[in-house]
C-alpha cells in the first residue's frame, strides 16, 4: 500500500454555478388593506409556521414594510409567491 | 357573523340584507373579472412577482390564468352558498379568500390607507356609503379568520 500526496481534484467553481446556487427569497410587502389577523393565518396555513412565528413575520411586514417569508430554489419561490398571490398578499421574489 | 359549530363546520349567521349585499358585491366583482380584467381596481388582485419585465411576463403567462380561475371559482362558490347556514371548513376558507378579494378591489377603488378609519367617517364624504360597506366586509372577514384560526 502506498499513500499519495493529496491531489487537488476539485475544479474551481464557476462564478455562474455560484450565481445559480444563490437562493431565491420571497418577500411580503405591507399594504393598508390585508388584515393583520388574516396575514398571520395565511402564513400559518401556507408555510406551516407556528402562530408565534407567523405573528412575528406579520408584525415585521406591518412595522418594517416587508419581511422575507420563505426562500429556496427559484421554482419553490415561484410556487410560494403564486400561493400568496392566490390569497391576495402582495408578494415578490428575487435572488438573494 | 361566523362561528365554529359542531364537527368543525362554520355557522353562517347573516341577515337577509347582509346576504343580499354580499351576493351583489360578488356579482359585481365577477362581472369585472370577466368583462374588464384590466380595470385599475383589480390591480391589487394581481400584483407582480418579479421586478424584471421578462421574468414577470413569463410568470404571468404561467400563473395568470390559474390565479384568475381560482378567484372566479371562489366567487362562484360564495354566490352558490350565500343563503346557507353552515359551511364546511373548506368552503369557509374559500369564502375567506373571496371576502379578501372583495376588500382588495373595493379598498383599491376607495384608495383606502392605513389611517382611513382612524377617524369617524365624515358623512359628507361621497365615499362614505362605500367605506361603510368596506368596514362591514373587514368586520366580517375578522370573524371568519377567528372562526378558522387554529388554537
Amino acid at each position: 500500500m502506498s499513500t499519495a500526496a493529496p491531489v487537488e481534484v476539485e475544479a474551481p467553481r464557476e462564478v455562474e454555478d455560484f450565481e445559480h446556487d444563490r437562493p431565491w427569497i420571497v418577500i411580503v410587502w405591507n399594504d393598508p388593506i390585508n388584515l393583520m389577523t388574516y396575514v398571520t393565518l395565511v402564513f400559518q396555513k401556507l408555510f406551516g409556521y407556528s402562530k408565534a412565528k407567523a405573528t412575528q413575520l406579520m408584525l415585521q411586514v406591518h412595522n418594517d414594510g416587508k419581511a422575507v417569508v420563505s426562500s429556496g430554489t427559484r421554482e419553490k419561490a415561484e410556487y410560494d409567491v403564486a400561493r400568496l398571490h392566490a390569497h391576495g398578499l402582495w408578494a415578490t421574489m428575487r435572488q438573494d | 357573523m361566523f362561528e365554529r359549530g359542531d364537527g368543525g363546520a362554520i355557522e353562517l349567521r347573516l341577515s337577509r340584507d347582509e346576504r343580499s349585499l354580499l351576493a351583489g358585491l360578488v356579482e359585481e366583482l365577477r362581472a369585472l373579472l370577466d368583462g374588464a380584467p384590466g380595470d385599475p381596481s383589480l390591480r391589487r388582485l394581481f400584483p407582480p412577482a418579479y421586478d424584471e419585465e421578462d421574468d414577470e411576463r413569463a410568470y404571468r403567462d404561467l400563473m395568470g390564468g390559474e390565479l384568475l380561475d381560482g378567484r372566479r371559482t371562489a366567487l362562484r362558490l360564495v354566490a352558490e352558498t350565500v343563503d346557507r347556514d353552515r359551511l364546511s371548513v373548506e368552503e369557509a376558507e374559500t369564502w375567506l379568500r373571496a371576502l379578501n378579494d372583495l376588500r382588495l378591489a373595493l379598498g383599491t377603488r376607495l384608495d383606502v390607507q392605513e389611517d382611513t378609519f382612524a377617524q369617524e367617517l365624515d358623512q359628507n364624504d361621497p365615499r362614505a356609503p362605500a367605506l361603510a360597506v368596506y368596514g362591514y366586509l373587514s368586520w366580517l372577514q375578522e370573524q371568519l379568520v377567528a372562526a378558522l384560526s387554529p388554537g
